[in-house]
């Protein structure tokens, strides 16, 4: 089936298989690896994208199901040399150890910044508590979602 | 003079040319045998450079796990890359160093005592001379062996070691494709397996027609003996392949596991490989104060957050291989054994993966790759493991029974010192060249088995890792029983032995100072000599207010852990706040630690923070389920693990280096860590849980018998 949709702002057709998931065009016929596979069972959250703004399982979505919507991936927040404020903040706290479960967290993270600018510990801890991380880094995660709070109101208290 | 002594890296790998090259860019590769794994090994042996070299961090590549270039540094295990590979990589960067420096003296015709570098470029008398390293490089024969005799830095005047720089490898991880998971070359074929169920196992039928229906697409079955792999060039045909495939197949000769195999106490009993370890001094007979624990541990699993994943070409007779394993060359030399091929055929290149803190299934699936490539020579094959799977099949962490016994003197301090210890084999990694990788069991003549062994004590021992105390005991002995035939392949996890071990050490020594009515830090001070040790103690006791601690059986519980790693790695010392309901929680976490000289603090302090988040889970939460034929726990609602709603708060630092050398930080946490939710969880409830994890039904089980 033809699937017109949008992605990071830009907008793609592509040809996919009835059953294909969301997550399987995006790495395997756009190119976007930044989405990645952890369970395929909306269990690990490393899948993470946002759909009109809302996180959504990429693994487990249809690919059908978004036709006519914006899809965002942690591609379309900011590059490695000019990265997004919620990425900066990760950075900035060395908020991962291996990685792999970090993007799904950071557009999670962009989906809570986007609605509640200014999340108490507990809205984040509940806003993430979907996702795994095995490293251990998850102080330094919650610090980071603050840090990037705080960043995108410009340092300001909400 | 006599020969400096090298590390066994430089032994291995003598020649500089392995370790570094100046390259026309202006930069230099330093190349190590060790792999990234999210530990910031990469960034720290960059840093270790820089300093040697007096060079600007961002002029440093470090190339990591590869087979053509870079040395043969084994796997990367044991917290020891940063005094492996960094001590040899600052002894290769000293010399070469001085080497460019008497080149530039000759090129100037000056005394080399008049030379200084800054940034990489000669000064003579401080002033800048227009050579550098790259102008010089030329002259240098790095072809040459590495003596060691070049002096090395003093830490004083280190610039780049010793500060948190940022990880390297973190930014390509927040924004795009940065593992081996990513990669696809064009023309990719993607693989899945369908896997044997155990060794031995016969594949009697398979339904190949069924799976292709259920697959939808174009598919090649490549099957091998008893290995199956469905490949396509759409992954989710494959994907599909691969899911449908078990129900379509039937096995002969399968194993059946029993329920009661999946415990530690299962152990005792079964067949073992017996050794004494220690003195074995005559004990006092009969003791006059006899005291002892027991204690256990489950099988355990690394859980690695994305599934194993290799990619694999066989192209004019030479194999490629791309995978996140730890050691790309003893991988290297596997697949040549199982392949036949001469290692010379096979280029092995690390490329990131998830943490897998030990030995999963990398090595497996990039053998998985290796073997599909083979039959679809010049096409690009991208393996992946499935979920479950990876759950199904990696190598767990031993499940360990540990029984301490000791005799006490008049003071009731431990004048003698039993410990007996359950468990299989803590290494199943093949090695050298057993070929011992899990597919090669489903081969038409698989390698022969390996007698199953533990690293041996000069290595820090695999189930007797950190079962010697560091207290002052006069007398102790080690009875280990080496379980030959567990129900499930198991191998290296995260400190081996340490976590079990030090739980029993620590959960005794709590149990004996309460004997003799003494608060646990000070009873631990009247038996500790070794000064560093003390100092931990004292201070995390004083960061976590130990001296508040309330009177026991109240809920809220404060308990104490203490090892160092291996007893020759890392020290640290821990205190775990808990509230004990129906479940643990554990609120807050403080560690003390010294590893001597520290490259990276902020890299080292997120290395003692994760391992304590995954002890707290281990401890906490964690059990491979075994049932009918293998691991019955394959995703993440059978295997739960410590989410952001779990993980207590963590107050982490090292104490100064004081001139000491660089010591192993990655898996000294987890055995503290461990012991301290155990002394705590006990103090919570006024009654010790002896089995990990310490779950909800043992919590009821343990006031209903209190």
């Amino acid at each position: 089936m033809t699937i017109a949709l949008t992605v990071n702002g830009q907008s793609r057709t592509v040809e996919a298989p009835p059953a294909a998931t969301l997550l399987d065009v995006l790495r395997n016929q756009l190119g976007l690896m930044g989405t990645r596979y952890g369970c395929g069972l909306e269990q690990c959250g490393c899948c993470m994208v946002l759909v009109d703004g809302e996180p959504a399982y990429a693994c487990t979505r249809e690919a059908g199901s978004v036709a006519g919507r914006a899809v965002t991936t942690v591609e379309g927040l900011g590059t490695a040399e000019r990265p997004h404020p919620v990425q900066q903040a990760f950075l900035d706290e060395q908020a991962g150890q291996c990685g792999y479960c970090l993007s799904g967290i950071v557009m999670s993270t962009k989906a809570l910044l986007d609605r509640n600018p200014d999340p108490s510990r507990a809205e984040i801890v509940a806003a993430l508590d979907k996702h795994l991380c095995r490293c251990g880094a998850h102080q330094r995660i919650l610090r980071a979602v603050e840090r990037a709070a705080t960043a995108l109101r410009g340092g300001r208290p909400a | 003079m006599n020969a400096p002594v090298l590390p066994q890296s430089l032994v291995d790998n003598p020649r500089l040319d392995r370790w570094i090259a100046f390259l026309p860019d202006r930069t230099v590769r330093i190349a190590t045998g060790k792999v990234e794994m999210g530990q910031g090994v990469v960034t720290a042996i960059g840093q270790i450079a820089a300093d040697e070299l007096d060079m600007p961090l961002d002029r440093v590549v470090v190339l990591s796990g590869d087979t053509v270039t870079g040395p043969d540094e084994q796997y990367t295990t044991s917290s020891l890359s940063v005094e492996m590979s960094g001590g040899s990589v600052r002894l290769v960067c000293a010399e070469v160093r001085a080497k460019a420096l008497e080149r530039a003296a000759l090129r100037l015709n000056c005394s080399r005592d008049d030379l200084s570098v800054v940034d990489g470029a000669f000064r003579q008398n401080g002033q800048p001379t227009g050579q550098d390293y790259w102008t010089v490089a030329a002259e240098i024969d790095l072809a040459q062996a590495v003596t060691g005799n070049a002096p090395t830095k003093p830490s004083a005047s280190y610039r780049v070691v010793g500060q948190s720089v940022p990880r390297i490898d973190l930014p390509a991880k927040l924004t795009g494709a940065a593992f081996v998971h990513d990669e696809l070359p064009a023309d990719v074929l993607h693989a899945r397996t369908l896997r044997q169920p155990c060794r031995g196992a016969v594949l009697a039928s398979l339904d190949e027609a069924a799976i292709r229906r259920a697959a939808k697409g174009e598919l090649q079955i490549v099957r091998e003996a008893n290995f199956v792999a469905f490949v396509s060039p759409t992954e989710s045909v494959a994907q599909a392949a691969a899911a449908a495939a078990p129900a379509q197949a039937r096995w002969a000769n399968v194993r059946r596991i029993e329920p009661a195999e999946q415990e530690a106490a299962w152990l005792r009993g079964q067949p073992s490989d017996d050794r004494r370890i220690g003195g074995w001094p005559a004990p006092t007979s009969p003791p006059r104060r006899p005291a002892g624990i027991t204690v256990s541990r489950p099988y355990v699993a690394h859980a690695s957050m994305a599934p194993s994943c290799a990619l694999a070409r066989f192209h004019d007779g030479h194999l490629t291989v791309r995978s996140h394993g730890q050691g790309m060359h003893p991988l290297r030399k596997n697949l040549a054994t199982v392949l036949g091929l001469p290692a010379e055929a096979i280029t092995a290149q690390h490329l990131h993966g998830a943490g897998c803190y030990g030995h999963n299934g990398a090595d497996d699936a990039a053998l998985d790759a290796a073997l599909v490539a083979r039959r679809l020579p010049g096409r690009w094959i991208r393996l992946q493991w499935r979920r479950e799977e990876e759950f199904g099949f990696e190598p767990v962490g031993p499940a360990m029974l540990v029984t301490l016994q000791v005799d006490l003197d008049e003071r009731g301090r431990p004048a003698d010192w039993t410990t007996e210890i359950w468990s299989a084999t803590h290494v199943q990694r093949p090695g050298n060249s057993t070929g011992w990788l899990l597919a090669s069991e489903a081969l038409a003549e698989p390698p022969p088995e390996v007698a199953p062994f533990d690293p041996p004590e000069a290595r820090g021992g695999g189930g007797t890792r950190n079962a010697v105390p560091l207290y002052d005991v006069p007398a102790h002995r080690i009875l280990h029983h080496l379980v030959l035939r567990p129900p499930v392949r198991t191998s290296a996890l995260r400190g081996l032995g340490a976590l079990p071990n030090v739980f029993a050490i620590e959960s005794l020594i709590d149990d004996l100072a309460a004997r003799v009515g003494e608060d646990p830090v000070a009873y631990r001070l009247s038996i500790l000599s070794e000064p560093r040790a003390r100092r931990l103690i004292e201070l995390v006791a004083q960061r976590a207010d130990w001296p508040a601690r309330g009177p026991a059986g109240t809920g809220k519980g404060l308990g104490l852990g203490f090892a160092r790693y291996k007893n020759r790695a890392a020290y640290a010392a821990v205190v775990a706040a808990v509230t004990v309901q129906e479940t643990v929680t554990v609120d807050r976490v403080w560690c003390v630690a010294d590893a001597g000289l520290v490259v990276n603090p902020d890299g080292a302090r997120n290395q003692l923070e994760g391992g304590i988040v995954q002890a707290v889970s281990w401890t906490l939460k964690e059990q491979v389920r075994l049932d009918g034929q293998g691991v019955a726990s394959l995703d993440w609602q059978s295997y739960p693990i410590l989410r952001f709603s779990e993980v207590p708060e963590m107050q982490v630092e090292f104490v100064a280096g004081a001139g000491n050398p660089s010591l192993g930080v990655g898996e000294c946490t987890v055995g503290p860590t461990a012991a301290a939710i155990g002394n705590a969880v006990a103090h919570a409830l006024g009654t010790r849980l002896h089995d990990m994890p310490l779950s909800r039904e043992r919590i009821m089980a343990a006031l209903l018998k209190s």
